[in-house]
């Protein structure tokens, strides 16, 4: 079953198109990455999945219609917008007892005995935690729901990389146990690459890159080389090609990789070169050009 | 920022949590509960200013025993229903009238500020991202608001000034009695059972339900407003009432809000013109009256279209 399908999703706000008919697909047990420049519709399209903005086109998380079933698909689903979203006037304990109060899957022993192992007291208030605190708090919050689908935006934003890291190795090694969904937007895609299992880009509102991470690595090749050979990198039509010390770096789209290990070093490329070849081509292309998937 | 390495545990158990059904009921109390938690005002301020009243009412008590023992001269010439005789009992129970008198402000008060930041607060400060991960819904949330102007600070009110009255009353008969009189006279003239009954009547239909449409608009406004949210809400008064006034030379729209805030319902018939009465037989308690004005019906309607916009907005709105 698909946790997430959406068919035509598309959404205004007065003559912006911040999501311009977008089709997708998530499958149930899945770390989907969706990666984009700001502005490029990743919040727009978390929040329609959330039920928080109203949009047109077909949209079904987890069976059920995210704007009219907001209340009851909150059992199921979680989210961290950032790491600002907690009431700064609450109480750790105060945390814990409201969402034991509301939330019929949250379980407060769980809680406790994460945070147990952090050095964040019952008696504190948001405003006095740091914002590393804070994201351990509503992470603590979020791991003792037993949820289907997780959704983070920007979810370590402002964060130190000791805390970022810590975020994605407990989610990863604590909360993800295959059955789970998880959807992610952040800039900061070098962190997530060994997370996720999917992979999406997004520009302009609309999908312009979509797969498994299996997939991408099979569909794209980075190579680098001398420049003797670059003419015959470029004869193969690379996707994006860049210039560093003295050697040239192209990325390659549906290229066999025994052809191009003739030429230089291939290896898989990293989602950030993705992102800057496939963005970057659209950026310089006009909008509704250049889509690769 | 503490960065403390390792900080967040490395295992952490993943059994299965059996889910239960949580009542909708269930949900509206942790939702007025997290309200009183954020505002602690609302129930620091009444009691912070009955402390005060409470400290002036103590050093007032000097003057009793002289006055009881007018009361009982009064007494002693068969004059206690004569004027003189009421001006004693009325001299006793005045402070009585301006403790609750002060509770009803402070509940027009209160409730006119918190409605006024009740759904732009959770706005301005991005915590209704937070809220709405939770499973609770917007009509729930909205109406969990609208209750603490309406219910929660009115019955906190009348419960506070009757303790008030307790500690008055005690307070001054210790007074007497160090000074070897009877206050026999002062809980004679002070029933204080009927007089909170009598309280608990008026902040409930005058304080509460009469001014419910004011509160609600506020709490309209206060999850369409960016900013400035009293402004926007009277800026729409202040306009019909500024053309009432230039076109037919009245002021009855101003006056209708004006009588909406300040509880003047029609829900007691003899009030007597210094205030509100002493004493519970001086008025006559007209809840017929009240269910069968026009303006508590009409008021009604205007409490639900408000709160139905109120719950609209909040589905759409987001973090300012």
């Amino acid at each position: 079953m698909a946790c997430i399908e959406a068919r035509g999703l598309r959404k205004r706000f007065g003559s912006l198109v911040a999501l311009d008919s977008v089709d997708l697909r998530v499958e149930e047990g899945r770390i989907l990455g969706l990666i984009g420049p700001n502005g490029a519709g990743k919040t727009t399209a978390l929040n329609a999945i959330l039920g928080l903005i109203r949009y047109e086109g077909e949209l079904r998380v987890l069976g059920r219609d995210p704007w009219n079933e907001r209340e009851r698909l909150m059992q199921d689903v979680c989210f961290i917008s950032d790491v600002a979203v907690l009431p700064r006037w609450m109480r750790v304990s105060q945390a814990l007892e409201y969402v034991a109060g509301v939330h019929p899957r949250f379980d407060r022993g769980k809680a406790e005995s994460f945070l147990a192992r952090t050095m964040i007291k019952r008696t504190s208030k948001v405003r006095e935690l740091s914002k590393g605190m804070v994201t351990q708090l509503h992470l603590a919050l979020v791991m003792a729901i037993d949820a289907r689908l997780l959704v983070l935006d920007e979810p370590t934003l402002g964060l130190d990389i000791l805390y970022r890291k810590q975020f994605y190795d407990v989610l990863l090694n604590d909360y993800f146990d295959r059955t789970r969904t998880i959807v992610v937007t952040t800039h900061q895609v070098e962190e997530v690459q060994h997370v996720l299992t999917d992979l999406m880009f997004i520009n302009f509102g609309r999908i312009v890159l979509s797969g498994t991470m299996e997939e991408i690595e099979s569909r794209y090749a980075e190579m680098t080389v001398n420049p003797d050979q670059i003419e015959g990198a470029r004869a193969l039509k690379p996707i994006y090609e860049r210039q560093a010390l003295g050697r040239s770096t192209f990325l390659f789209e549906g290229v066999d990789r025994q052809q191009l290990a003739k030429l230089g070093e291939v290896r898989t490329p990293s989602i950030a070169d993705l992102f800057v070849a496939v963005i970057g081509n659209q950026a310089r292309q006009p909008q509704g050009e250049g889509a690769l998937a | 920022m503490n960065t403390q390495s390792g900080a967040i545990p490395e295992a952490f158990g993943m059994q299965a949590v059996a889910p239960a059904e949580i009542s909708p009921a269930r949900r509206m109390y942790w939702s007025v509960r997290r309200e009183l938690w954020e505002n602690r005002w609302l129930y620091r301020a009444p009691l912070g200013v009955a402390a005060v009243f409470l400290i002036g009412f103590f050093v007032s008590t000097v003057h009793l025993p002289a006055a009881v023992r007018g009361m009982e001269m009064a007494g002693a010439q068969h004059q206690h229903n004569s004027v003189g005789g009421r001006l004693e009992a009325h001299l006793f129970a005045s402070p009585y009238d301006i403790a609750s008198s002060l509770m009803m402000a402070l509940a027009i008060l209160t409730g006119i500020f918190y409605s006024a930041e009740a759904l732009h607060g959770e706005r301005s400060d991005r915590s209704i991202l937070f809220w709405k991960s939770m499973p609770v819904s917007d009509t729930t949330t909205v109406l969990a608001k609208a209750s603490i102007a309406i219910v929660i600070v009115p019955l906190f009110v009348c419960a506070v000034a009757f303790v008030m009255w307790w500690i008055m009353l005690l307070e001054s008969s210790l007074v007497l009695l160090a000074r070897g009189m009877s206050p026999a006279v002062l809980w004679a003239e002070l029933p204080l059972f009927q007089m909170w009954g009598l309280l608990i009547y008026h902040i409930v239909t005058a304080h509460a339900i009469w001014p419910a449409p004011v509160y609600c608009w506020l709490l309209l406004v206060s999850g369409w407003a960016r900013r400035a949210v009293l402004l926007w809400a009277a800026l729409p008064v202040l306009v019909i009432g500024v053309l009432e006034k230039v076109v037919f030379n009245s002021s009855h729209f101003a006056m209708l809000i004006g009588r909406r805030l300040i509880g003047d319902a029609p829900s007691m018939a003899d009030i007597p013109a210094d205030g509100f009465p002493t004493h519970p037989m001086m008025v006559h308690i007209t809840a017929g009256r009240f269910l069968m004005s026009p303006g508590l019906w009409v008021g009604f309607a205007f409490c639900a279209v408000f709160l139905w916009a109120a719950i609209r907005l909040r589905r759409s709105q987001g973090a300012i």
